[in-house]
């Protein structure tokens, strides 16, 4: 059964290559995509032409293409044609992203008229399904994070960590310290939004590096701690896969010097049913919904960061949250202290709808499962991907990787003049996605980060290895063909200078017309 | 008694019991458990979570599900007039067919080999939402409108050097709280007058409001209580002999038919794209965008991703790539004045189907049955002996306020019984603007007919008897 699998074909991939105008070239004056519905006679009759203030009438319509709907169609299907989702391409390069399959039945129940057209305003007799499911999801990710209290409300996981950054704002307003305690503390491997969030909240920040074992040392965090500390927000595993052991040991020193402790589980998804926030002496944590709890990830979208809090930082949440009296569920505005609102109405209630159906798909076993399989699959590439000679990998020697790992190509790159980004293009050209290479600063050299999430097989891991024995092969024997690549994708490379450039970007078509740009007939 | 069946679950292909096994003799592994072993196990969970147990079956699932969320009551099964920042449009189905397409809805960070059409995608909506707000930079969508109101006015501080904000009295509450919470960092948010009779902003309080402090002056058009803001330019003007920013905040939906801001002196334009194509979802469809000049004193300033157009090494094709990333919270780290991350991408793309679809004469009819849509209904609805409407007098775009203090009755009241007649009323005003009274904001789009509007008006007239 598993030998049937076994055999590994590198595939002969070519991506579509529509060369597909941009849709403002497209059409032609007077077709319609649409019309809208008509006035009634009667109507117009009653009230006639309507007009705007003359200060206001829009002399100038708007540039939009004009296309009939089947050119509007096939032109979006072309670039569907033309993006390579996790669905068709392997995309276990994504590190940081936890790319796992979305259950299409949950895409089905989201598109029912009871969830998409409903209005978020509506009497809470009409809601009572969403509210249920809010409350419900709500009592789960406290079991799973040993948390007391949820909000659904951030709109993705930096969100999420920015809403955890006003909290701890809050918190110490609310006892008169906030002009004293304005540092936070996180650490470099964790997500940059562990700094910018807090930055942007108002707090100066203030980043531990690693030591060998791939964690900052307790005692560079005793060294940073003082009557200015106002919290610590940091993710575990970083983004190296390691798990700092002494977490317990830095959110016990955080709250000796009167600091708070949030948790960025953006890495959550080999923890599940494993570790808990609470258990590790955290205050706040945010799941990513849209990754470790198998909702789509839209192109970037309808995420969620789902914030919970020790009943003592529950008050401060966003309002409102979804409270049970008598059976019956209704949202509860009446709380003095919560930081106001981080985003319109209640975030993405759909994106949580999704998230419930996929808990309620696993139970405690099920999610116990995920989390095994993400450490399995992981410790299972990164002993593939070691024995791809170019391949290193620093920090934590002897340590298991939990979800994913930071490589390098150093090697390879010192042998051969091939960077991580020449291969991150090259391997596109085998239909899968391209990888993740590393945040910002890169202190592993020529870095690439891989995170195989649960939802892939022994196969897709064997092939997504295979792949990248092959480029790595190429570099040493064709060094320009990983250079120029790629060379079977949609486009050719592009001129990375010219989108940096403000005399040769362009974010709209407008622009580009505007600064006399020609790509299309450049080489 | 007969071995239970090993766990395999249909999202995890690794949970086979045989591939484990051969997996972890590959790495070396008596037992899975053993890669925990670096997790203290005092910081471990030993118990079982208390969750209920798995449905495994689809059907099941399914049914589950099903069974949740027709608890819910949906604006097609009832007659709908709630607005008040979440629309209800109609939502073409080539919109539907775009938004749940697996590619778009699997894709996530993937670069432009891999994902070129997401970005094509992206570019183009920035480029039609350019052609309506009449901006050459266009940002990627943000959270929803209301971080972008806030991403905006921080924009504006930071450029100016100042740290105060003068915002509409009439501006959305919503919007209002979390302009607070992303300015609590020492901007001060300033509220300016309305006429209490028009509901259009009092120049003469912005005037005496404006000062050496003033970083922006934000407004809202059409106002959070439907009104057009014809005064537009002269907010601007005054902005600008302040030396403050003009920041307007668009409903995109209206400018088909009213003036691009760019035209009335914004220099900082956002908003909210839900009402182009995307379903309300509860809230879930709301997606913010920001719009400036093409210069790169404002452009530096913007906090999401940017995707430019490029050129590539074939000739006659388009590149996309991600542009200026060392403006961004991942890049900046903790030296952020904003942050970005995961957002709203995909109702981006949706809302560029829209307009495609919609093209300049979609819009302007769009705009022109609003408008007179809305006239019959303050008509129909002004005829009902005790309500006032409208009650402010400066033209509506798509909503409209209604006051029913010539009634005995609550909004409250009066929208239960328009509930049991099967009809979702006006949005209640009375908490959020006391001074309005017993009010309420109605919401009337393309989608209601005469027959509906005619509905509404005659429950009313018996709620309110």
């Amino acid at each position: 059964m598993i030998e049937a699998e076994s055999k590994i074909t590198l595939r002969r991939f070519h991506a579509a290559r529509w060369n597909e105008p941009i849709i403002l070239e497209l059409g032609s004056p007077g077709q319609r995509g649409i019309h809208v519905p008509p006035v009634e006679p009667e109507l117009a009759a009653e009230v006639g032409p309507v007009a705007v203030p003359e200060s206001m009438r829009r002399r100038q319509p708007p540039a939009l293409p004009e296309l009939a709907q089947h050119q509007v169609l096939r032109h979006y299907l072309r670039l569907t044609q033309e993006t390579h989702s996790l669905d068709l391409a392997l995309a276990i390069g994504e590190g940081t992203c936890t790319l796992k399959y979305n259950p299409r039945v949950n895409e089905e129940i989201a598109r029912l008229p009871q969830v998409a057209d409903l209005h978020p305003l509506q009497d809470e007799a009409t809601v009572q399904g969403m509210l249920e499911v809010l409350y419900r999801l709500a009592r789960y990710l406290c079991e799973i994070s040993g948390m007391d209290e949820f909000s659904f409300q951030p709109g993705g996981g930096a969100h999420g960590v920015y809403t955890n950054a006003s909290i701890i704002r809050a918190y110490h307003a609310s006892r008169g310290q906030l002009g004293q305690r304005d540092e936070i503390i996180t650490t470099v491997f964790s997500h940059p939004c562990d700094g910018g969030c807090p930055a942007t909240a108002g707090f100066k920040v203030i980043t531990l590096m690693p030591e060998e074992t791939g964690y900052p040392s307790v005692e560079a965090l005793k060294a940073v701690l003082s009557e200015r500390t106002a919290g610590l927000m940091i993710t575990n595993p970083e983004d190296t896969g390691l798990y700092n052991p002494h977490v317990g040991e830095f959110t016990r020193l955080v709250h000796e010097a009167g600091g708070l402790c949030a948790y960025d589980q953006a890495n959550g998804n080999p923890l599940l049913g494993i570790a808990r926030a609470r258990d590790a002496g955290f205050d706040l944590c945010q799941f990513n919904l849209h990754k470790t709890f198998g909702t789509p990830h839209s192109s970037i979208g309808q995420s969620c960061g789902a914030v919970g809090a020790t009943s003592a930082l529950a008050p401060f949440l966003p309002v409102p949250v979804v409270v049970e009296r008598n059976g019956r569920y209704a949202f509860d505005y009446d709380r003095p202290q919560s930081i106001g609102k981080v985003r319109q109405f209640y975030g993405n209630p759909q994106t949580a709808l999704k998230a419930y159906l996929w808990i309620r798909a696993l139970g405690a076993e099920g999610l116990r499962l995920v989390a095994q399989t993400a450490a399995l699959n992981n410790s299972y590439l990164v002993k593939k991907i070691s024995e791809i000679p170019g391949v290193a990998l620093y920090y934590g020697e002897g340590k298991v990787r939990l979800d994913q790992a930071r490589y390098s190509w150093e090697p390879l790159t010192r042998e051969t003049g091939v960077g991580t980004q020449d291969i991150e293009r090259r391997m596109v050209d085998y239909g899968v996605e391209n990888y993740f290479p590393s945040h910002v600063p890169w202190l592993v050299p020529e870095p690439f980060t891989l995170e195989p999430a649960e939802s892939n097989s022994k196969h897709d891991l064997d092939t997504f290895v295979e792949v990248l024995r092959r480029v790595a092969e190429e570099a040493r024997t064709d060094p320009e063909l990983v250079k120029t690549a790629p060379h079977q994708s949609t486009i050719g490379p592009i001129d990375e200078a010219a989108v940096n450039d403000p005399h040769r970007w362009a974010f709209t078509w407008r622009a580009y017309k505007a600064k006399g740009l020609d790509y299309a007939s450049s080489e | 008694m007969p071995e239970a069946p090993p766990f395999v679950h249909p999202y995890i292909p690794n949970s086979v019991p045989e591939t484990r096994a051969a997996m972890l003799r590959e790495i070396g592994v008596g037992d899975v458990e053993e890669l925990f072993r670096d997790i203290p196990a005092k910081l471990r969970f030993h118990g079982r979570l208390d969750l209920p147990p798995p449905i495994l079956d689809e059907a099941g699932l399914r049914r589950h599900a099903e069974e949740i969320v027709r608890k819910n009551v949906s604006c097609q099964e009832r007659l709908s007039f709630r607005g008040a920042g979440c629309y209800q449009h109609y939502v073409p189905a080539v919109c539907d067919e775009i938004a749940r397409r697996a590619e778009f809805l699997g894709a996530y960070s993937g670069y432009t080999y891999s994902d070129k059409g997401k970005y094509q995608a992206t570019f183009e909506y920035q480029s039609m939402l350019g052609e309506l707000i009449g901006m050459d930079a266009v940002t990627v969508p943000t959270f929803d409108g209301g971080t972008a109101s806030g991403s905006a006015v921080r924009i504006a501080c930071r450029l100016t050097g100042r740290a105060e904000v003068l915002v509409p009295a009439t501006m959305s509450p919503q919007r209002l709280a979390i302009m607070r919470d992303y300015c609590n960092v020492g901007i001060s948010l300033t509220p300016v007058g309305f006429h209490p009779d028009s509901g259009e902003m009092d120049l003469d309080d912005l005037r005496a409001k404006l000062s050496e402090r003033t970083a922006a002056v934000y407004f809202e058009n059409p106002s959070y209580l439907g009104l057009i803001e014809s005064q537009g330019a002269q907010i601007s003007e005054l902005a600008h002999a302040a030396g403050a920013q003009s920041v307007v905040y668009v409903d995109p939906s209206s400018l088909g038919v009213l003036a691009p801001p760019a035209d009335y002196g914004a220099d900082i334009v956002c908003g909210d794209g839900q009402p182009l194509g995307i379903h309300m979802l509860f809230g879930g469809g709301q997606f913010g965008f920001i719009g400036t000049r093409d210069e790169e004193r404002y452009v530096m300033e913007l906090p999401t991703l940017l995707f430019s157009i490029a050129p590539t090494t074939t000739k006659g094709e388009f590149g996309f790539g991600w542009s200026s990333m060392e403006r961004t919270s991942y890049d900046l780290r903790g030296e952020s004045h904003d942050f970005t991350g995961t957002t709203q991408g995909l109702w981006g793309i949706v809302a560029g189907v829209y307009l495609a679809l919609m093209g300049p004469q979609g819009m302007r009819e769009l705009g022109e049955t609003i408008l007179q849509r809305v006239h019959y209904a303050m008509k129909r609805i002004g005829e009902i002996p005790g309500v006032r409407c409208p009650a402010l007098a400066a033209t509506p775009f798509k909503e409209f306020v209604a006051n029913f203090d010539g009634t005995d009755k609550s909004v409250a009241q009066i929208n239960r019984g328009l509930l049991e007649r099967g009809i979702f009323g006006g949005h209640d005003l009375t908490a959020e603007f006391p001074a309005l009274g017993r009010s309420a904001l109605f919401c009337v789009t393309e989608v209601h007919t005469k027959a509906d509007i005619d509905r509404l008006a005659e429950a009313l007239r018996e709620v309110v008897a």
